[in-house]
């Protein structure tokens, strides 16, 4: 019988079936932040097993409040750092050299095709972009797995979504997977695999198909997949050149991770992009998603670009396109966190920090920051926010404040307008 | 064991996400304890308030319970406020992990089974014990009774067992 991809992956990490589909893995990676980790960190001393499985496959970083906003962020920065300071955990990012984790770890080419991943974040899903099975998980799986290097996870069933057509002007990977979750809705891929294919993935660069698997939780999946082809190596390559001796040769090797062709499929979407439009988020789930041009005139306060979601060089660069020469309005706070220090200087090198500013935003450091309302620009009671991330939640960037999701175009647009407006009027 | 039996609060709506059990603002803290005012803050439901969680063992929901973040702040401030089991239509993956991995209880009924419940004792005083061994919900409020069955598989039922995650994967990995 054939095997999807996080079958393969599973089959070949496989330490232990105690019961029914529950497999328990072996993990190649075990990534760490300092808002889920120090409860695992504390919780492993107050046991007296301070120890780490192996301590070149765990990387942390301080990316959620950095630098810190007051005494408690603080402390949970002093954990982690000190705990990867005692364990000899050298990939280790500190402020400085610290960004968004699903955004720095990829850079630094810790997420390998075939991979098994898990971190103490629910967008873990994200690293499946390059082939790898990559999972959220809760502060106690966290623990086990910086302890054993295993997870335990239901044998993974996989939804295919085949998206194919020619993406209209306008239209992102952004648009694409919010169009994708409207029609799963929130927990339509609940504890499954989603598996992006199609002439369109195909055509993605790696930063989009991230953008589309890092949203594969707000459907509920446990992981969303690429296969990996020669985008992802070209993206690798400067971490994998030793093992091969041409790009073709790695892309061959890691074809033996494909799907057969005779793979069970929990379900098989064709979807088309041909007609899609600009989308954007209206209510307080992601999966509540319409065409911007539906909107009407909806007035924002604030226009955040970043986060794990959409803060890499590519969304920056689209967003300057439309910003280029262009003044947000008045009445709009503009803020830009790229989402590592590499994406930062790259562009300021590219001359877009100087569009953005020149148009009226400010640019913080990378970081999580306004993303899950902690610091960096929450939301004041009634106010609404056109941002780039992920989540839409009821309070998610401050109580009682709005929050809509869409693409960096959009939200460039969006802030030079200050309401929510297609990023085609501004194109020539 | 942790106790899975006690007064019931029921929260009619699905898609509760873990934003509204627990508040991103309170991640900053370290102990456990400490989480326990903030339960079910930011929870948009009509009709609920804060106070309503005092004195509650269980609480009954409808679909896709825990959502979004995937922070164990959730399941700690459930059981710092003496809450070990959910019952729900169904739920977020990562959150129904994180309560058996901390050894408590995330048990998914049929929706006509929940629409029952719901019907019949949703506005009353309702107490349930949780006969884990032979899978039955004894529920009971002024007169009415009823017991439901549950499924638990092998495997969360050992987690549940050991007291948790930790604790099964320590001996055996
Ligand atoms: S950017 Fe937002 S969604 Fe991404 S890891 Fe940070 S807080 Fe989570």
């Amino acid at each position: 019988m054939g095997k999807t991809i996080a079958e393969k992956i599973f089959d070949s990490h496989l330490v232990d079936n105690p019961s029914g589909d529950i497999h328990v893995i072996r993990l190649d990676a075990v990534f760490c932040h300092e808002i889920t980790t120090p409860g695992a960190i504390n919780d492993l001393i107050v046991r007296g097993k301070d120890r780490v499985f192996d301590s070149t496959k765990i990387k942390a970083v301080i990316d959620h409040v950095t630098p810190a906003k007051d005494s408690k962020t603080a402390m949970q920065g002093k954990i982690l750092r000190e705990w990867a300071l005692r364990h000899n955990i050298r990939d280790f990012f500190d402020i400085g050299r610290n960004g968004v984790c699903h955004a720095i770890f990829p850079e630094k080419g810790f997420v390998r095709p075939g991979y098994t991943v898990i971190m103490g974040d629910s967008h873990t899903c994200t690293h499946g972009a390059f082939g790898a099975f990559a999972a959220g998980v809760g502060t106690t799986d966290l623990e086990v797995g910086i302890l054993k290097g295993v997870c335990a996870f239901h044998y993974p069933s996989t939804i295919k979504i085949n998206i194919s057509g020619q993406m209209p002007e306008g239209v992102y990977a952004k648009d694409v997977i919010l169009s994708i979750i409207g029609r799963l809705s929130v927990n339509g891929a609940t504890d499954k695999v989603i598996e992006f294919t199609g002439p369109v993935v195909d055509a993605m660069s790696m930063e989009a198909r991230m953008t589309c698997c890092n949203m594969a939780i707000e459907a509920g999946a446990t992981c969303g997949i690429c296969c990996p082809d020669m985008t992802t190596v070209e993206y690798l390559w400067e971490f994998i050149k030793d093992e091969y001796t041409t790009k073709e040769e790695a892309v061959d090797a890691y074809k033996r991770l494909y799907p057969d062709p005779d793979a069970i499929y929990e379900n098989i979407i064709e979807h088309d992009v041909s007609r899609l439009e600009p989308l954007v988020t209206f209510g307080y789930k992601p999966d509540h998603v319409k065409p911007v041009k539906e909107m009407g005139e909806i007035k924002i306060d604030q226009v955040y670009i970043g986060s794990c979601t959409n803060g890499r060089i590519e969304d920056l660069r689209v967003a300057a396109q439309v910003l280029k020469g262009e003044k947000i309005s008045d009445s709009v706070r503009g803020i830009l966190s790229p989402a590592t220090p590499k994406v930062f200087s790259q562009a300021m090198e590219e001359g877009i920090l100087k569009i953005f500013m020149d148009a009226g935003f400010c640019v913080t450091n990378p970081t999580c920051g306004a993303c899950l309302g902690m610091s960096n620009g929450v939301l004041a009671e009634g106010e609404v926010c056109a941002s780039t991330t992920n989540r839409n939640f009821n309070g998610r960037m401050g109580k009682g404040g709005m929050v809509h999701l869409m693409s960096p175009a959009t939200a460039a647009a969006t802030a030079i307008t200050g309401y929510i407006t297609n990023s085609n009027e501004f194109r020539d | 064991m942790k106790n899975f039996s006690g007064k019931a609060l029921f929260l009619d709506r699905s898609d509760i996400n873990t934003d509204e059990i627990f508040p991103a603002k309170y991640l900053t803290e370290i102990s456990k304890d400490a989480l326990k005012p903030y339960l079910l803050e930011d929870l948009q439901l009509d009709g609920f308030h804060t106070k309503d969680i005092k004195g509650k063992n269980i609480i009954i929901t409808r679909a896709n319970f825990g959502c979004g973040s995937s922070r164990e702040h959730a399941p700690w401030a459930l059981e710092s406020n003496g809450i070990n089991l959910i019952i729900a239509e169904s739920f977020a993956r990562i959150f129904r992990q994180n309560m058996f991995n901390c050894g408590m209880l995330a048990v998914e009924l049929p929706s006509q089974a929940i629409d029952h419940i719901f019907s019949l004792f949703a506005d009353k005083e309702t107490n349930i014990e949780t006969d884990i061994e032979k899978n039955i919900f004894h529920i009971t409020a002024d007169g009415h009774k009823e017991d439901i069955t549950f499924a638990i598989s092998e495997f969360d039922l050992a987690l549940v067992d050991a007291g948790g995650w930790v604790e099964y994967a320590d001996t055996r990995y």
